[in-house]
């Protein structure tokens, strides 16, 4: 069975707060905290973006498989933040891993679901007996635009997955993809900040395709809700995943583990990837877990993880996402965060 | 333009590759043609931990142009776990908490950019742990 063999992923130490944000903007906090159920984001360094993210999270990754770099076969990084708009990020993460020439690499762009579409084709490679390792990555340094609401929301990190069907961890039983035209959220070339549509990205963007994909997943797989351990859906905000969840049948309890978003921020490309992360870090062997993404344009991409035996002998090889969440945390004022995202207009 | 340079050192700012000499042993960071504690020619080529610790270090806060947002940062000589020297910039640390001796971790991070429209370019940092 093909599946999940190693995982991994990577935050930056960098946090700013609700308050900071708020406060720059004339917002009052306590609202943006209980409308949007967020309480801090991460934040890149200065010398960090999507391929340093993405490399240190397939490190994680290959600690966990422990296979030879190698052996991998084709390596996707799903990111709307690739720091070039012509040279696909995975030419450089291939040669700081030792993965390669023999590999097909490509870069995926489709708005938050671009790190499910890599997982998704990933899988798929396996599948057909294609490559040995397929690795897939989600990660971002998330756009917003100053005074936006996507502000409080637009973070940094990703997850790597690497697929194989040896020494699985977690078997890939299910997947489907559910898309349509929808223009909820874009950004033009050339455009450094992204624009959306306001209460538009929700009910007929993010319910519709996420609720979409969730029952044609449960109806494709003959489960139900109560049949999974845990639910992982894409977190553009603290309440939507929430929202969906309660929508499609899933419980609270269900949704705890990987509703990491309050603390995180939405990693785009790397939200709910990143979930996944957090819920493998902690599940007992034969636990079955839901997932759907959201990327706006839109669609969702499903997946029914099952947990194996393996899943134990992993967990602790590398760093787990809550230590990531909780430790080394460095908080930045308003002024420093506009610094490090390059907010301010500077002379050449 | 330093893009051909840039390419040439790949393996050793990406994957940390050195050259361990056939003849004494010694492993050379950057890779030699030479080596310089026995003239040997012959070399493997070795992958360095990702682990050490800070020998020197001094604070850099009048810079070059290049890292002038950056300042002020820490640039160190670093003694990682196979023996081997080398100097980085320290990451994501209060200066406060860089040390003689402390215990750091080599990551992956963007050095510098080729201007506006020029290459990323990118190789190892040292983080305090």
């Amino acid at each position: 069975m093909n599946g999940i063999v190693g995982y991994g992923s990577y935050l930056p130490h960098y946090r700013i707060k609700i308050e900071s944000i708020a406060k720059e903007w004339g917002d009052d906090p306590a609202a943006i905290k209980r409308g949007l159920q967020l309480f801090e984001k991460t934040v890149p360094g200065l010398d960090e973006d999507t391929i340093t993210i993405s490399v240190e999270a397939a490190k994680n990754a290959l600690k966990r498989a422990q296979i030879d770099p190698q052996d991998i076969g084709a390596v996707y990084i799903g990111s709307e933040s690739h720091p070039y708009a012509v040279k696909p990020s995975g030419t450089i993460l291939i040669d700081a891993l030792g993965i390669g020439p023999d590999v097909h690499v490509a870069s995926y762009e489709f708005a938050c679901k671009a790190g499910t579409e890599a997982m998704f084709v990933a899988n798929s490679l396996v599948k057909a007996g294609d490559v040995k390792y397929a690795l897939a990555i989600g990660a971002d340094t998330s756009q917003g635009a100053p005074g936006d609401a996507l502000e409080y929301s637009a973070s940094a990190g990703g997850s790597a997955f690497i697929m194989g069907d040896e020494n699985v961890v977690a078997e890939i039983l299910f997947t489907n993809s559910f898309t349509s035209d929808t223009p909820d959220f874009w950004r033009r070339e050339h455009e450094f900040y992204p624009r959306h549509a306001g209460r538009f990205t929700g009910e007929p963007a993010y319910f519709k395709h996420v609720v979409g994909a969730g029952k044609l997943l449960l109806e494709k797989s003959g489960m139900k809700p109560d049949d999974f351990k845990y639910a992982i859906f894409h977190m553009p905000n603290g309440k939507f995943p929430q929202v969906v969840g309660k929508k499609l049948g899933f419980t609270k309890e269900q949704l705890e583990t990987g509703w990491i978003v309050p603390w995180m921020g939405n990693t785009y490309s790397g939200s709910s990837p990143t979930g996944l992360s957090a819920v493998l870090d902690v599940a007992e062997p034969d636990d079955m877990i839901f997932m759907v993404s959201f990327g706006s344009g839109a669609g969702s991409d499903g997946f029914i993880y099952r947990t194996t035996e393996k899943i134990k002998e992993v967990q602790d090889k590398a760093p787990k996402l809550k230590e990531m969440l909780d430790h080394d945390k460095v908080y930045l004022d308003y002024g420093e965060y506009a610094k490090f995202r390059e907010k301010i207009i500077l002379n050449e | 333009m330093i893009s051909p340079r840039y390419a040439r050192e790949i393996p050793q700012r990406y994957r940390l590759e050195a050259s361990k000499c056939k003849g004494c042993g010694k492993i050379n960071f950057p890779p030699r043609l030479t080596c310089p504690a026995c003239s040997s020619r012959e070399f493997e080529t070795v992958k360095l931990s990702d682990e050490g610790k800070i020998l020197t270090y001094t604070i850099i806060r009048v810079s070059s142009d290049t890292f002038s947002r950056e300042t002020p940062y820490a640039v160190a000589i670093i003694e990682v776990n196979d023996g081997a020297r080398l100097m980085a910039m320290i990451a994501d640390t209060n200066l406060n908490n860089v040390a003689i001796g402390k215990k750091v971790k080599l990551v992956f991070r963007k050095i510098q950019d080729e201007g506006v429209s020029g290459l990323h370019c990118y190789g190892y940092k040292a983080v305090v742990v």
